[in-house]
């Protein structure tokens, strides 16, 4: 064999791709062991460790119930609901201005903070349910045999709708949320100290998350969406309503993405139209990290994305000795979509999609 | 009453009613109402809240043909008084509590007034609100009234006298370059048409359209029929060289205000035909493009800037650096997506476009290209000692980018390549399989899509004379799409129709602004619900968006069963 025979039958994309990775995995080593072992950057405790930590966790349960939107849509359609961070946002927006501004200036929150969070929580989910249905319904049903790029380009267009037209119905500005004083301050769990609305958001994540699971495991509704993620024509000839179940699928995965709506609004205090982009994203990302299409996998994805962007920027980019490290957060959630939808598709605990699907 | 589909009237009823509400809530009614169509008589927002109202009425009898006049009128009125409820509900609910500004700002006592025509909660404003709508859904009915060689003039001439007030800015303009003071001010107001130049333009395209519908149409079919091919032929090279004319004297005609939007148009046409050869032709679905017009922007801002930062170079070196960075990035950027298809590559290209932002504004690279506060002083494009300042200027220099980019599109589509990019479209794995090498095939459509944008950025920064990471945010590259997308996948034709609706059109309508990108999620929805293949399509595209259609028939299914259109 000839030195050019040879140097043709390298794979140089597979080499190319290779580098990447290595690259990535060595600044990223390079960038702890100096952090760690040498002292570069800010000096943190290890109580400023766990805070880290604590709120990757929380911020990590909020990605995985939007995520769970993501996968389960996915999973029934294969399609990527570009529109769901909307739907987040709408259940915001709506429990914000119309059930939070109400309750809190007649003086009803401080009165009955609990029923009031359960009020905001149900108008979040109702509406985020409605604007998924009607998404649904409009932009996607009538699309089921198109070409695929057709659905998706119906999600960007439904994704810009619902943004302006919140703007447009409760003004561009941002909403305060009010948060009742139940939940302020710092609560001390095991010696350690935790501020109280980040163990509640994820206490709530988590219970919410398992309620999902066993709903699509144990339920007759959970079985007919499972068997229509496997195959539609089998599903239909068994007796599910696949359309109805497909709705259905919108819906569950719409009453996540307002019950973190919630939780979000207690955690940054505030609401905005365009709220849902970055969430959305994020949450995407969670759930092509722990495998898209599986339940499990977008609550893992979720929470080791939530971990990895809070730890990330104190441990290895201020290791690297970048300047403003804690602006480049969403770099490290953006490059790690693309890694692993580069070098590992299936996700973390997935399993590998027939080309044809992803 | 026999043969009236009540139910069909109370539903078409009840959606414009929404949509009419919807409107007047975000805002939309009050904003328009500034803008005056026809001085005087009818304001943007009037046509807004007045249209679904009358195209309800329209709408009641389109599904039944034969019916007595009658019934016909009595269904638009109840149309039309059904889309005046929920308006009269509004009134009275937000004259009687003022407090629902603090959660809908937008219901304004500006809308209350616009609804009950100044009249507030009152019998009369209630009244003249409900007759208003109830007589708008009468005419709307009525229109089905009309025989029908009158029918569609009558609608054709209204469409045209509404586009014209509405894009009144366009002959304003062409009037103030072209014609004398006084004959302007007869026929335009501060913000629209007067009374008289809107009824001539009614007339005028009246009469023309009725000529065209009774012989027009007819003696062109028969020209084009009995002409020989080398007369076709011929003529066609006439036209393209009258069109080639009128774009080297379009700016002289159309004054600066109007050349500065044609140049944005541009601009967009140009990043759009690159889009176009990754998306159309390749059939790779790119989100993050707006990249590498980011790239081009930042070199030739980097290379001729007078600036800290800049070099100081001449553009015309700098435009080819700028076009070979984006061109190098395509390369980069496409390699790690080489194996993705679909949906997955859209994510990672989104993705990457948003690496690239984050990182234009962090501090990490403020020392080399200035963070938020961008670079300033970027070098104007000379020709010896004349330097190209003024829209018009730019204009020529955009043209000559365009109409580069549409040539070498065309000759990439009709060659070789093109054969390979659309093999690989249809099915990557066919295309593999019959010896196309889809590594090469891939990275040069990325790489030649990328170099159009590095063009696009460079001409866009030079025109600016500055950059900043505000002019690359994600919703260029959407918006990039959404003129591929409307305009028509893998049509060059389709790319500049594109790019003047959904660029030229919102710039003319400054009121707009706001509601822009509403309007650009109902058009990519509506779009891909009714016209999948553009507004002027492809032949390729045409085919395979109707294929499911078509097969359907064939197996005897109706098609309305498969793409139900609502």
């Amino acid at each position: 064999m000839t030195t050019s025979q040879r140097l043709r039958t390298i794979d140089w994309i597979g080499v190319a791709l290779w580098v990447f990775r290595a690259v990535i995995i060595i600044l990223v080593i390079v960038g702890t062991v100096r952090k760690l072992f040498f002292g570069a950057g800010t000096q943190y405790t290890a109580s400023d460790w766990i805070d880290f930590v604590v709120s990757g966790l929380s911020q990590g349960g909020l990605y995985a119930l939007i995520a769970l939107g993501y996968t389960m849509v996915y999973g029934v359609l294969f399609m990527i609901n570009f529109a769901h961070g909307e739907f987040f946002m709408s259940g915001a927006m709506t429990s914000t201005v119309l059930v939070a501004g109400t309750l809190s200036r007649s003086g009803f929150m401080d009165e009955q903070p609990v029923i009031y969070l359960v009020l905001v929580t149900f108008a979040a989910v109702l509406t985020s349910m409605g604007v998924a249905l009607l998404t649904e319904r409009v932009a996607y049903r009538p699309l089921r045999r198109a070409p695929r790029l057709v659905p998706l380009i119906t999600a960007i267009g439904a994704s810009f709708f619902w943004q302006y037209l919140f703007r447009g119905l409760f003004g561009g500005d941002l909403k305060p949320f009010p948060v009742p004083a139940i939940l302020d301050g710092r609560v001390t769990i095991l010696g350690l100290e935790f501020l109280k609305t980040r163990v509640v958001v994820f206490a709530v994540s988590i219970v919410a998350l398992l309620g999902l699971y066993l709903f699509v495991q144990r339920t007759k509704t959970g079985r007919a969406i499972r068997a229509v993620a496997e195959d539609k024509d089998v599903a239909t000839l068994m007796g599910v309503d696949v359309d109805r179940t497909i709705a259905t699928t919108f819906a569950v995965g719409a009453a996540m993405a307002g019950i973190a709506a919630v939780l979000w609004v207690l955690v940054f205090k505030q609401a905005n139209f365009f709220m849902g982009f970055v969430p959305g994203i994020k949450a995407f990302t969670a759930a092509v990290l722990g495998g898209i299409g599986s339940i499990p996998g977008a609550a893992l994805g979720g929470l080791f994305l939530g971990v990895i962007e809070a730890v990330g920027p104190p441990l290895f980019l201020e290791g690297l000795g970048l300047p403003g490290a804690h602006q480049l957060k969403d770099v490290i959630a953006f490059l790690l979509l693309v890694l692993v939808l580069i070098f590992r598709p299936q996700g973390i605990i997935g399993e590998r999609l027939a080309e044809k699907k992803a | 009453m026999t043969g009236m589909n009540w139910r069909h009237v109370i539903r078409t009823g009840l959606l414009m009613s929404l949509i009419v509400l919807l409107v007047s809530i975000i805002g939309m009614v009050e904003t328009f109402d500034e803008r005056d169509l026809v001085v005087g008589y009818l304001t943007l927002g009037q046509l807004l809240l007045f249209a679904p109202a009358l195209f309800g009425g329209y709408r009641t009898v389109a599904r039944e043909a034969r019916r007595s006049p009658v019934s016909t009128l009595l269904g638009g009125l109840v149309a039309g008084l059904i889309v005046a409820v929920p308006l009269i509900l509004l009134v009275l609910l937000a004259s009687a509590w003022p407090g629902i500004r603090t959660y809908f700002p937008n219901i304004s006592p500006a809308l209350l007034d616009i609804l009950s025509n100044g009249q507030g909660a009152t019998t009369t404003g209630i009244g003249l609100l409900l007759l208003e709508m109830g007589l708008l859904g009468l005419i709307g009915a009525a229109i089905h009234l009309v025989p029908g060689a009158l029918r569609r003039p009558l609608l054709t001439a209204l469409l045209i006298t509404s586009a014209v007030a509405l894009f009144s800015d366009v002959p304003l303009n062409i009037a103030n370059e072209l014609l004398d003071r006084s004959i302007v001010r007869i026929l335009f107001g501060t913000k629209g048409l007067t009374l008289a130049a809107a009824v001539g333009a009614f007339v005028i395209s009246l009469l023309l359209a009725f000529w065209w519908d009774r012989s027009g149409r007819a003696a062109l079919n028969r020209r084009q029929a009995t002409q020989s091919p080398t007369q076709a032929a011929r003529n066609r090279r006439i036209a393209t060289l009258a069109l080639l004319v009128v774009l080297l004297i379009l700016p002289r005609i159309l004054g600066i205000f109007l050349t500065n939007v044609l140049d944005q148009v541009g601009i967009f046409i140009l990043m759009a035909l690159g889009l176009n050869i990754v998306v159309g032709f390749a059939g790779l679905l790119d989100l993050g493009y707006v990249a590498f017009f980011a790239i081009g922007a930042y070199t030739t801002a980097l290379l001729t800037s007078t600036g800290d930062l800049g070099l100081g170079m001449s553009f015309w070196v700098a435009a080819p650096i700028s076009v070979a960075a984006a061109t190098l990035a395509g390369i980069i950027l496409g390699i790690p997506v080489l194996r993705l298809r679909g949906d997955y590559l859209a994510i990672v290209t989104l993705g990457f476009g948003e690496i690239i932002r984050v990182l234009v504004r962090s501090d990490l690279l403020k020392p080399v290209i200035g963070g938020a506060q961008g670079i300033l002083n970027i070098g104007r494009p000379s020709l010896g000692s004349f330097e190209l300042v003024t829209p018009q200027q730019f204009y020529y220099l955009i043209l000559l980018g365009c109409i580069l980019a549409w040539y070498i599109a065309s000759r990439l589509r009709d060659g070789r390549i093109g054969r390979r990019w659309m093999a690989m479209r249809e099915d990557e794995d066919v295309a593999e399989a019959v010896g196309i090498n889809l590594t090469s095939t891939k990275l040069l459509a990325f790489s030649i899509g990328a170099s159009f944008a590095g063009l696009a950025g460079s001409i866009f920064a030079s025109r600016i004379g500055s950059a900043f990471p505000n002019s690359f945010e994600l919703l260029i590259s959407i918006n990039v799409l959404a003129i591929v997308i409307v305009g028509g996948l893998g049509s060059l034709p389709g790319v500049v129709v594109g790019a003047f609706v959904l660029v030229g059109l919102p710039e003319l309508l400054r009121e707009f602004a706001e509601y822009r990108l509403l309007m650009y999620g109902i058009l990519l929805i509506v779009m891909m619900l009714v016209r999948p293949e553009g507004l002027w399509p492809s032949a390729v595209t045409r085919r395979e968006m109707h294929a499911a259609e078509e097969e359907a028939a064939r197996e005897g299914i109706h098609p309305e069963e498969v793409q139900p259109i609502t």
